[in-house]
This record gives C-alpha cells, sequence and structure tokens, in this order.
C-alpha cells in the first residue's frame, strides 16, 4: 500500500493513495469528471482529452487520468474554460466521423451521445469533415463500423490488456487514423480473434456492435463467457 | 415578445422543411397541454393551419427538419425575416441528423440513384414541380441565426411543452436537463 | 550516387599519367598528394551541393588535378560550407578563397578553379570580406567544411575526441556535468531546456537496469537543415557530445534516432560509428578506460511526431510512434523504462568544445539566458541562403541583411518566420529584436530547431498559416482529439478564408479553436500547431480581414475563388444535382 496524500478537488477535501490518479480520487467521492477514452481496469492514455482539469498555480490544465495525485494539489474539475473546451472535444467528436445518433445502434446507451446531454452540447458551429471510412461486417458475430469509431482505443487495450489476443490496433495517423484487426486485415479472417466480444461491450459508440442489433435497442448486459462458449460449439 | 404590442396574443408559427413530420407529432403528442398553449397564443401558420402565406411579425416559429432544398432555402429566409425567435426544432433542424446522410455522397450520386438506377419506368431526374436540390442538406443555423435549438428526434413532447411555454411567456428556453441528440 | 560507386575504382582519364599523384582509391576517397601541400581544394560533399553535382564536381577535379600533373594541390572531401544558394562549393583555406557555383552556369568554371590551383594568381573571392561569413561564430560548424566528414582520423587530426579524453581520463561524471550546467547549454532542439540540469536528473536517477543517450536527429520542419547538415559535414563531433554525455550520465547504450529521409547523413552516421569503434572512441574500453558506450542509429519513418521525445522512445522501442503524457518523463522512465537522456544534435555538437575549452567559452557568448550559439538555416526571399550559425543575441535584421544579404531587388521584406509548426512570423518592426530564446517566445514564435524562412510582399500570411496547418494536420499522430481533429477543422476554416468564403464569425471561430486546440492537446504538435495562427493574426490581421470582409487576397496569392462553401451561393449552382463540393451553407 502507498502512501496517503491529501488533496483538494473542487472545495472538497479528498484522500487518495499515493498511486491513484486525480480522476480516480475525484470518481471514488463522488466528484464526476465527463472521460471516454478512459475504462477502468485498462490503461489510461489521456487521449481524450475530455477529463482535463485545473490545477492551482499551473497555467496548464491536465489530463486528471493520468495525472497522479500529489500532496496539496488544489484541483478544479468544473469551470466555464474547461465546460467550453470540453463542449468542443465533444462536438468535434461528433463532426470527426458520420455520425447520425437517430440511427445508430448505440443510440440512448452511446457515451459519446451521454457526454453531449451532460455538457449541454445543442448544435455544432464547425463543419463536419464526412470522412468515406469503412463498415467490416467480415466477421461472424460482430460489425464495426468506423463511421461512429471515436478512436478511443478501449477496444485496443481490452483486446491487448486483457484477452491478450491484441487483434486490435489503430493504423495510420492524423485524419487516417483507422481501427484494423491483425495490421489490416478483415475482421472474419483474424487468427487472432478470439471472438470474446470484450471489444464490444468496451466501446463507448455504436462502432462495434453485435449482428442483429437493431437501433437504439437497450444494450444487453451480457456476460462474457457465453461468446466464448457459443464460439467453440460453432 | 408578446409585450410588443399590448394586449395582443404572441403569435406563433411552425414549418415543416426536410424532415419526417416526426417533431410534429411529437407537438401534437402535448396532447390536451395543446390547448393551454393555445389558449395562451395564436397559431397563425404550420402544418396544423391552413393558411397559405408565411404571415408577417411572427413571435416564434418552431422549425422542423433540414435545410436541402431551393424551397427550403427560400422558405427559412422569409421565415427568419418574418420570426423573433427562430426554434430549430429536433435533430434535423439542428444537425441535419437524416437527411445531413447524403452529404458525403453528393446530390448528384442520390438523385441518379433513386431516379435513374432504381426506375422501372420513365428514368427521369425530376427538374420540374419537385424542387431543385441544395448540394448539401444544412442545418438551419447554417443558413440562418438560430435562436433555440431543441435536439431530439423527436425531442419529447414535455420538452417542446416547457420550450414554447417559456418562449410564449417572453422568458428564454430554459437549459434541458434531458436534451440529447437521436 | 548508387552505393555501388563508392567502391568502384576510378578509370585513368585519357592523357592522365597514372601514379603521379597520391593515393585515389576510389571516386569518394580524397587526393592527397605523398608530398607537401601547397593549396587544397576543399569540396563541399553535404546533400545541397551534392543535388548540385558536388559529388560528380569532386570526381572531375580530382582528374584534372592529377591530368595537370600538379604534385602539392589536395582534393578534398568536406561538410556543409554554408553559403548553399551558390552551390557547388569548393574552399581553398591556404588562400582564403571560396570558388561558388563550380561548374554550373554562371558560375567557376572548372578550368578556371584548376587554373587558380596550380597557377600563381589564386581566383574566387575572400571569404573574410563576406559578410555572410564575417558575422558568424562558429562552435557547432567549427569541422564543419574543413574535416572530412568520412574519415575519424581527420576528425582526431583536427582536435576531435580531445574532449572526450579529457573527460573519461580527467573528469568524474558529476564534474562534467558541472561543466555543462555552468556552461549554460539549453537544448538546441527547439525547447531550450537547460541541457546540464536534464544531464543532472538522468545521472541521478537510479539506473539499475542501465541508462541511455538518445539523439533526436528527427529533424524534420519544412525549411530546416541544420541537424541533416551537422550530420552530413561532422558526425563525430555528434558522437562525441554522446559519448560525454553517456559517461556523465552514466550511460552504456545509445542510439541516434534519424529520419529516413537523411541518406547521407545516416550513411556517414553509420560509417563514423564503425569508424569511431575501430579507433577505441567508442565500444568497450573507450580510449583504454572501463567506459563504454554502443550507439546504434535507429531510422525514422517519416512521421514528424517522431521528434517528440515520447514518440521517439516509442518508435525506438518498436512501438507505434505516437507521444504519451508526461510525467514520467523520460529522464526517469524512458527507453524501456529506463532513465534516459534525449537531447538534439545541435546540442550534442556543442558538448566537446563546453568540456575541452571550458565552460567560459560557451558562457561568454550570447546573452544573459540564452548562452552560445545557433545554427539557423536561412532560407526564404534573402539573396544568399544557407546554413549559419550566429551567437545568440545578434539582431534578426543582421542575420537577414548582412548575413543573408536582404532581399532580392525590388521586393520588400514582411516576415521571418521561425521555429517551424510551432513557430511564429515576425513582422518588420520587430526586425531589431534580439535572437534569444526569451525574445523570440515574447514575439510570438520560439527559437525551434533553426529553421528560418524569410518572406517578402509575394507571400500572403493567412496562405503561410494555412501551409503550416496543413502540415500540422498532415502530422498530426492522431491520438488525442484536439490535435487530430483540431487541425482539420483550422485547416478548413483557413482554406475558406484563402478561397474568399469566410466570415468574420468564422475567424472569430478560428482564435477560439486555436485556443482550445493549445489548451488541451497532449503533446508539443498539438500545443504548438496554433502559433502560426496566433502570430499571423497578432501581426497581420489586417490581411485576414482582407480575405474575410473585402474578399481580397493582397499579396495576390490566394485562389479568392468563391468555393468551397459560398455562404450565398449563385442561384445557378443550386440546380438539382450539383456536385457535394459546389456549394454548401455558411459553415
Amino acid at each position: 500500500m502507498s502512501e496517503v496524500r491529501t488533496l483538494v478537488i473542487d472545495g472538497h477535501d479528498v484522500a487518495a493513495t499515493a498511486d491513484q490518479t486525480v480522476l480516480s480520487a475525484a470518481r471514488e467521492n463522488g466528484i464526476h469528471i465527463p472521460t471516454l477514452c478512459h475504462l477502468q481496469g485498462l490503461s489510461d492514455i489521456g487521449a481524450c482529452r475530455l477529463c482535463m482539469v485545473e490545477l492551482e498555480g499551473s497555467p496548464r490544465l491536465v489530463a486528471s487520468c493520468v495525472t497522479r495525485v500529489e500532496e496539496g494539489m488544489r484541483v478544479t474539475t468544473v469551470s466555464e474554460r474547461l465546460n467550453a473546451y470540453r463542449r468542443r472535444v465533444v462536438e468535434m467528436f461528433f463532426l470527426e466521423r458520420n455520425h447520425v445518433c437517430a440511427v445508430c445502434v448505440a443510440n440512448g446507451s452511446c457515451e459519446l451521445q451521454g457526454a453531449a446531454r451532460d455538457l449541454g452540447l445543442d448544435h455544432f458551429e464547425l463543419a463536419p469533415l464526412h470522412p468515406e471510412v469503412a463498415v467490416d461486417a467480415t466477421h461472424e458475430r460482430f460489425v464495426l463500423d468506423q463511421n461512429r469509431c471515436i478512436l478511443c482505443s478501449r477496444c485496443v487495450r481490452v483486446c491487448a490488456e486483457v484477452e491478450g489476443a491484441h487483434t486490435w490496433d489503430i493504423q495510420g495517423r492524423g485524419a487516417d487514423a483507422r481501427l484494423v484487426s491483425d495490421l489490416g486485415t478483415p475482421w472474419g479472417s483474424s487468427t487472432t480473434c478470439t471472438s470474446c466480444g470484450k471489444c464490444v461491450q468496451v466501446c463507448p459508440t455504436g462502432a462495434l456492435f453485435e449482428k442483429g442489433r437493431s437501433v437504439a435497442e437497450p444494450k444487453a448486459r451480457r456476460p462474457y463467457l457465453p461468446y466464448l462458449v457459443d464460439h467453440s460449439r460453432a | 415578445m408578446g409585450a410588443d404590442h399590448a394586449g395582443a396574443r404572441p403569435r406563433l408559427a411552425t414549418i415543416w422543411l426536410d424532415g419526417c413530420s416526426g417533431c410534429h407529432m411529437s407537438l401534437l403528442d402535448m396532447d390536451e397541454r395543446l390547448i393551454e398553449v393555445l389558449a395562451r397564443a395564436d397559431l397563425v401558420y404550420g402544418a396544423l393551419v391552413d393558411t397559405k402565406e408565411f404571415p408577417e411579425g411572427v413571435d416564434v416559429t418552431l422549425v422542423e427538419g433540414a435545410v436541402s432544398s431551393q424551397d427550403d432555402l427560400r422558405k427559412i429566409r422569409q421565415v427568419r425575416e418574418r420570426t423573433k425567435v427562430l426554434v430549430a426544432l429536433g435533430d434535423c433542424a439542428v444537425t441535419s441528423n437524416v437527411p445531413g446522410m447524403r452529404n458525403p455522397i453528393g446530390a448528384r450520386a442520390v438523385l441518379e440513384r433513386a431516379y435513374l438506377e432504381n426506375a422501372t419506368v420513365n428514368p427521369k431526374i425530376p427538374d420540374q414541380v419537385v424542387p431543385a436540390l441544395l448540394a448539401e442538406s444544412l442545418p438551419v443555423h447554417a443558413w440562418v441565426p438560430v435562436d433555440v435549438f431543441v435536439t431530439g428526434c423527436p425531442p419529447s413532447a414535455d420538452r417542446i411543452f416547457e420550450v414554447v411555454s417559456s418562449l410564449l411567456e417572453g422568458r428564454s428556453a430554459p437549459a434541458g436537463q434531458e436534451q440529447r441528440f437521436g | 550516387m548508387t552505393p555501388g560507386e563508392d567502391d568502384a575504382p576510378v578509370v585513368p582519364a585519357a592523357g592522365r599519367a597514372p601514379g603521379s599523384a597520391g593515393r585515389v582509391r576510389r571516386h569518394t576517397d580524397p587526393l592527397v598528394p605523398e608530398g607537401p601541400v601547397r593549396v587544397s581544394a576543399n569540396v563541399c560533399q553535404a546533400a545541397g551541393c551534392m543535388s548540385m553535382g558536388s559529388d560528380r564536381l569532386f570526381a572531375d577535379l580530382k582528374e584534372d588535378v592529377v591530368a595537370s600533373g600538379a604534385t602539392d594541390v589536395a582534393v578534398r572531401r568536406v561538410g556543409c560550407l554554408g553559403l548553399c544558394s551558390a552551390g557547388p562549393l569548393v574552399e581553398v583555406p591556404e588562400q582564403g578563397r571560396l570558388f561558388e557555383k563550380v561548374g554550373a552556369a554562371g558560375g567557376t568554371s572548372l578550368a578556371e578553379l584548376l587554373g587558380s590551383l596550380t597557377g600563381e594568381a589564386p581566383g574566387g573571392r575572400e571569404v573574410a570580406d563576406d559578410p555572410f561569413f564575417a558575422r558568424q561564430v562558429k562552435v557547432v560548424l567549427e569541422r564543419s567544411g574543413k574535416v572530412d566528414p568520412e574519415d575519424v582520423e581527420d576528425y582526431v587530426a583536427s582536435g576531435g575526441y580531445e574532449a572526450l579524453a579529457k573527460a573519461v581520463t580527467m573528469m568524474s561524471p558529476d564534474e562534467v556535468t558541472d561543466e555543462v550546467v555552468r556552461s549554460g547549454l539549453r537544448g538546441r532542439g527547439g525547447a531550450g531546456y537547460p541541457t546540464g540540469l536534464k544531464w543532472r536528473t538522468v545521472a541521478k536517477a537510479p539506473g539499475e537496469g542501465g541508462k541511455y543517450v538518445v539523439c533526436n536527429a528527427d529533424e524534420g520542419d519544412p525549411g530546416a537543415f541544420m541537424d541533416r547538415s551537422v550530420l552530413e559535414s561532422c558526425p563525430q563531433q555528434v558522437l562525441e557530445g554522446m559519448a560525454i554525455a553517456a559517461y556523465a550520465v552514466g550511460a552504456s547504450r545509445g542510439y541516434v534516432y534519424a529520419r529516413a529521409e537523411y541518406p547521407l547523413a545516416v550513411k556517414r552516421l553509420q560509417s563514423a560509428i564503425r569508424q569511431a569503434e575501430a579507433s577505441g572512441h567508442l565500444g568497450r574500453d573507450i580510449l583504454g578506460t572501463r567506459f563504454e558506450l554502443h550507439i546504434e542509429v535507429r531510422i525514422g519513418a517519416g512521421a514528424f511526431v517522431c521528434g517528440e521525445e515520447t514518440a521517439l522512445l516509442a518508435s525506438i522501442q518498436g512501438g507505434r510512434g505516437t507521444p504519451r503524457p508526461r510525467p514520467p518523463y523520460p529522464a526517469s522512465a524512458g527507453l524501456w523504462g529506463c532513465p534516459t537522456l534525449i537531447n538534439n544534435v545541435e546540442t550534442f555538437a556543442n558538448v566537446p568544445s563546453v568540456i575541452s575549452r571550458g565552460s567560459g567559452y560557451l558562457a561568454g557568448t550570447g546573452t544573459e539566458r540564452s548562452k552560445g550559439t545557433k545554427v539557423f538555416a536561412l532560407t526564404g526571399a534573402v539573396v544568399r541562403t544557407g546554413l549559419i550559425e550566429v551567437p545568440m543575441g545578434l539582431r534578426l535584421r543582421d542575420i537577414v541583411f548582412d548575413i543573408g544579404g536582404g532581399l532580392a531587388p525590388g521586393r520588400r521584406f514582411k516576415a521571418v518566420q521561425t521555429g517551424g509548426p510551432s513557430g511564429g512570423c515576425i513582422p518588420e518592426d520587430l526586425l531589431d529584436m534580439s535572437v534569444d530564446y526569451e525574445t523570440l517566445s515574447q514575439a510570438g514564435s520560439i527559437m525551434g530547431s533553426g529553421g528560418m524562412i524569410v518572406m517578402d510582399d509575394t507571400s500572403c500570411m493567412v496562405d503561410v498559416a494555412r501551409y503550416f496547418m496543413d502540415f500540422c494536420r498532415e502530422e498530426s499522430c492522431g491520438k488525442c482529439l484536439p490535435c487530430r481533429v483540431g487541425t482539420q477543422q483550422m485547416y478548413r476554416l483557413l482554406d475558406r478564408m484563402c478561397h474568399g468564403t469566410a466570415t468574420m464569425a468564422q475567424l472569430e471561430e478560428l482564435e477560439g479553436l486555436a485556443g482550445m486546440v493549445r489548451a488541451t492537446s497532449l503533446c508539443g504538435l498539438g500545443q504548438g500547431a496554433p502559433n502560426p495562427v496566433f502570430s499571423t493574426l497578432r501581426y497581420f490581421r489586417d490581411e485576414y480581414l482582407a480575405h474575410v470582409q473585402d474578399h481580397r487576397c493582397p499579396a495576390g496569392v490566394c485562389p479568392m475563388d468563391g468555393t468551397p462553401g459560398a455562404p450565398v451561393p449563385p442561384e445557378g449552382a443550386l440546380m438539382a444535382g450539383t456536385g457535394a463540393a459546389s456549394t454548401g451553407g455558411a459553415r
């Protein structure tokens, strides 16, 4: 057990162990900081920038998911500036690919949609980028729809860190960055995918989903095991 | 707003551009509260009223749908000119939503697919009666300033009631707790 | 030059007396007479001059000297002579003469050069008088253009590796670090972090699993070629700096991360490592001590972001070249989790002189907080372009007008861009500013790695901002959202301005977005990407306004053609089925 640190988050005195992040300390104390790329149990990469917070005495914002607590730290998680930036982050996620909530399998269970709601984002000022991206439906059970992918890499990490298969990765850079299976071969012909479905479960949007699901069908909370069992039978 | 001309009731209008009419359906889902709204305002134009020309001096206009055709554009410009508070009602008006799904494909490709490739008789892209498409289907605020955005596909009747009643009373629209896209 | 040519024997030219001069084994070998040398022709063999045929010139000149029967003329291969715009360059150091555009149209002919070398009256022009050279102070480029970049013996003969010998035999690692701290040397890669402090951090970090030194040679700013020239001209000096650093921090393994786009630099570096290992300056038991350092070259695959230190380390480890949040800093957890010292090429090249001449040498040059010299790649609209090294604190005006020779007749100065895609544009009003880390950053730019692009009235500053944004959007690694999407969105807005279709609201939007991307991006690439926008808005807002309000490009550069997405498209463009790109809303 590491040492205890005390800090102040939004005016609340908080105690945390030295190895905890600001995000985890905040959540433990019921303080909500929005996130998209973070998922408890996976490594943190600080990529979505939604969890940025202000630190007293520092002009720079920091991503709370990758910032360790420090003694005497004074953290602000909500401010006008942070909210404006967060709304812009969510807006840019929406405009990056082709998100149409009304016809998305994740409608109602989508974390991006939820973030927009929580932040009061009610329209977009910037223009959509409308990239032409692919849908990979070659897998027996699942579909990858790049139109809905926000490149959070939760699937990449759960596959590598929990399942140990490392089927997923990100290929290309900037606007060309794409989620790929097995270095760019169709998901259906992947030799590393165990069809465990963890990636589908952790996907915050409708980018990875089970075949046969229709728009806004409530996301079934299924345990992982049946996929493996079904797969071995098939 | 209503107080501008003392004694006169606020004038409410709705208009339906490129949308599925779902937002108007949700408006009707206000049920008996419709009576409450109409007790406070005159509904001067809309899909529910038989008026041919969009009138002058409207206080609040609810716009359903994206701006997709030349006709939509002509209408929304006129509506904006004649309206004090313009409300983009629902995802199509706010983001262009489903109508906007054609944007990455291009209007030409969509028309060809619909009227030429899939036509069983008389393949021809219509150039009469049907208004010409704009190159892109865009949200209302891409063309004219919008005062209030109400998201949802469709927005709930409760939310519409909340927004309309506040606006008719001259208050700004309340922040929506349960307002979301989709 | 193909690799095979290296080893091809020189075919004796007709009429030449074989064996009349010294050893000439290969095309790339120098011609050195057996007897005393009266004059040498130092032929620039760096990429700039080679692209203009100096490798061919080198071979031809050797043959001609041999054919002339002269026995006291050497023809040497040297690195960058600096004045790249006048290449191919040949210098005759004994006479202090420089020959420009040798063998090229409008320059010195080969016969003229040969006549000067073998005859009585020296030709070319005096180097000492030339303002291009007169205002320079050479520390990093001390041996550039003087020693053979592919010969460790030549480097040693010029005093090379004396500093390493002094360090490993007469100084403790801490003394070496102290000397670097005292010198005031700051990182030359862009940010200007105190080098000594970085060394000390790595030296103090517990390193049971070993430590590493890494040389960042992933130079990628548009218009920048300082590191390339240093590596092509004197790779041993960089290796010596690395070895001294490794000794100071306690590392025994090192990497040079170089761009694949620099094949000549990579080749010379690899050859330099081999030679230094053979001569006992690298490898095991360096200079007879127990100190060892094994250096490998890692070649980048072309991503600009790999110049960012954490992305660079990921790439060396074989991973995807994306940055990670810091802390932990590489100094405590770098390569494979071990403490790692990362310095830039020019920083390492500064180190030998700090040790051999003492910290006072560097500390005596420059300004209060920016010590020493800085190498710049001076390019753009100046008369003389090339590689220069100036003392910190020199006025920008002196660089542009004295060293660079000012602008072409009839052209008017507009701005100097420094710092590449994370830098900014400095206007005419600030030409008298001192060139140092602090002043540049106060002016809204950065020192950066040393790119210096001079622009005249034919450059449109909105177009310049758009160009750099295009670069950043292309080079964003895509890991964090603000950089990945923000650069695309900013590019779109700038592009609209260049096409005359942006609104004032969009200009405001651009500023807001730039602030957001700067504040929220994960690494320096994203945080710095809005800088060209900020600095051009700060000094050239009138040009933005001309584009947005008057739909006019004052410099006449931008297309201003009303596409894409005219806010109020002509009715004709609204016909059914017009292409998606031709019209659009006011977005």
